[in-house]
């Protein structure tokens, strides 16, 4: 018994309690994440059971990812929050989102920048996450598909996709919405052949482009 | 991914100093092709210099009527400047046809130039290729080679120079300034890049260490009026199969001055002196505008999968003639 596998126990036992006090927000990331915690539980239970009681550690300054070989310390700013982590100088951008910030809304798709699913914005511009490092964005503003919402209020690109169903499996959507709402503010035609072009650097496997050209249309004229 | 050891540069000196600390050092800018390439470990520099921070970033008229643009200048900025639109319009319109709004956010003018090239056995490490590692052969000159290049070719290295810039910047005339060891120099684009020959591993003049500062534009003569065309096989986001630019001066229906540079087609941003020969002090036709198109592909040597760069070749030069001088004729 390690003491990672402690810890994640630790998470599943507290997170169970404020679920079933909020029916409501229980969603399908909240729902697989319980999946995964919940058997891992069943299956380490009789080592449970086995291992001596601990007391748990004090909370520590410890900066996430200091133990692995090769981080360097960083600070990223991620949604307006500054995040203190270290990470190895060879981890993109997309993954230090994904896997070390727990923000998996930034989907990876081709991962060499020809899909457009990592599209976050950096200082207000819209990049490819999974072509830059993350340590190259210490001191930059990023902002993710979690970070478009505020006050509970769903950005006005994200309603127009909902409205004009601009998706069909989801999975290039956020990095859709990201481009979406950073062609609000760049040069682009009004037309829909120009929001076609505007839009192409994000790809979508099952063809929504009608829907998606519809919410932008929609969304623009909102702005 | 390959580990490497990171630095951040400030300074074009602090970014020269660490450029020729270590052999294999790469510097990083936009990094949409280093990045890229160093996932597929055709790139696995030991060290990686950040200048993302170096000042120049700044697009700047020059005293004679040109344009001096920082090697940092991100290619959406260098698009939408306003001074390029209007003067240099064959340079904006090249910058908006190739990747994507995103890649443009990040790619640099100095990066840009540096584009290594998208042929499938340079970028798949299973394969010998004479560009990653010399010597070892060329599986492209009897494989897949639909997109390969026709022009500037050698029983070597056949792989395609992927830019769109890179091919306006060549009507244009640019100068890329360059600072390293031996202090700084500048180079004219068309001298920068390098044929393949028997060194395809060889692309530009640059020393290890050496770093792009600037690219400048010489002026264009007034009523100069300039076009950039693009044949791909979809509408957006994707290399050029083929594609000319132009830069003209008309006076009446007589083309007085022309500069053309052919993409898609070359082992590196073709410029085309004999296009340029046949058509100036001809009268602007279809029939001169074909004749310079014809003389343009005369050495082409096509392979297996990409003869038809031939005819499509001279159909984009035919045709951007014809758009950029009609446009000028409206005036």
């Amino acid at each position: 018994m390690t003491k990672k596998d402690e810890s994640i126990i630790e998470i599943a036992e507290q997170e169970q309690p404020s679920q079933s006090e909020t029916p409501g927000r229980f969603t399908r990331r909240s729902f697989l994440t319980q999946l995964g915690t919940a058997s891992l539980a069943v299956t380490t239970a009789p080592l449970l059971h086995s291992a001596p009681v601990q007391e748990p550690e004090p909370a520590t300054e410890v900066i996430p990812g200091a133990d692995v070989p090769g981080a360097v310390p960083m600070v990223l700013n991620i949604n307006g929050k500054e995040h203190p982590m270290a990470l190895e100088p060879r981890v993109t951008l997309l993954d230090a989102l994904r896997e070390n910030l727990q923000l998996p809304g930034t989907k990876k798709g081709c991962d060499h920048g020809q899909c457009g699913a990592c599209t976050v914005h950096i200082n207000g511009r819209r990049v490819n996450s999974c072509l830059t490092f993350a340590i190259m964005h210490q001191g930059d503003k990023v902002t993710t598909i979690e970070g478009l919402a505020q006050d509970g209020e769903l950005h006005p690109v994200q309603a127009a996709f909902l409205e004009h169903d601009g998706f069909q499996c989801g999975y290039c959507t956020s990095g859709q919405i990201m481009s979406a709402v950073a062609l609000l503010k760049e040069p682009c035609g009004q037309d829909d052949a120009a929001v076609r072009e505007c839009m192409s650097g994000n790809i979508c496997r099952c063809g929504a482009y009608d829907n998606i050209v519809a919410a932008v249309q929609s969304a623009r004229r909102g702005a | 991914m390959e580990a490497f050891q990171f630095s951040q540069a400030s300074t074009v000196n602090s970014a020269l100093e660490a450029g020729r600390s270590q052999k294999e050092t790469k510097y990083v800018a936009g990094g949409t092709t280093l990045i890229d390439l160093m996932k597929l470990n055709v790139e696995t520099p030991k060290k990686v210099v950040d200048i993302n921070s170096l000042p120049l970033a700044q697009i700047e008229s020059t005293p004679d009527g040109g344009l001096k643009i920082g090697a940092m200048v991100r290619n959406s900025d260098l698009a939408h400047d306003e001074t390029v639109q209007h003067r240099y319009t064959v340079l904006s319109e090249a910058l908006l046809s190739g990747a994507s709004p995103q890649l443009r956010n990040m790619a640099t003018t100095g990066g840009n130039l540096l584009q290594r090239t998208r042929c499938y056995y340079f970028r798949d490490t299973a394969y010998p290729c004479n560009k990653r590692e010399p010597g070892s052969g060329c599986p492209a000159i009897d494989g897949f080679n639909r997109i390969h290049a026709i022009l500037g070719t050698s029983e070597h290295c056949i792989a395609t120079h992927p830019s769109d810039m890179a091919v306006a910047m060549m009507a244009l005339e640019a100068m890329v300034h360059l600072q390293g060891s031996h202090g700084e120099r500048s180079v004219a684009l068309n001298d920068f890049y390098l044929l393949p020959g028997s060194t395809p591993n060889r692309e530009n003049v640059l020393a290890p260490g050496d770093l792009i500062t600037y690219v400048t534009l010489p002026p264009l003569a007034k009523g100069t009026r300039s076009h950039y065309l693009k044949l791909r096989d979809r509408a957006s986001y994707e290399f050029g199969l083929s594609s000319a630019a132009v830069a003209v001066l008309l006076n009446g229906n007589r083309i007085e001055r022309v500069r053309i540079a052919l993409g898609g087609v070359g082992t590196k941003p073709w410029r085309s002196r004999e296009a340029e020969q046949a058509l100036e002090g001809q009268e602007a036709s279809e029939n001169n505008f074909r004749a310079a198109a014809e003389a343009a592909l005369e050495g082409a040597k096509p392979r297996h999968d990409n003869a038809f760069k031939i005819e499509l070749a001279k159909r984009c030069l035919t045709r951007t003639l014809k758009n950029v001088t009609q446009s000028a004729s409206n005036e």
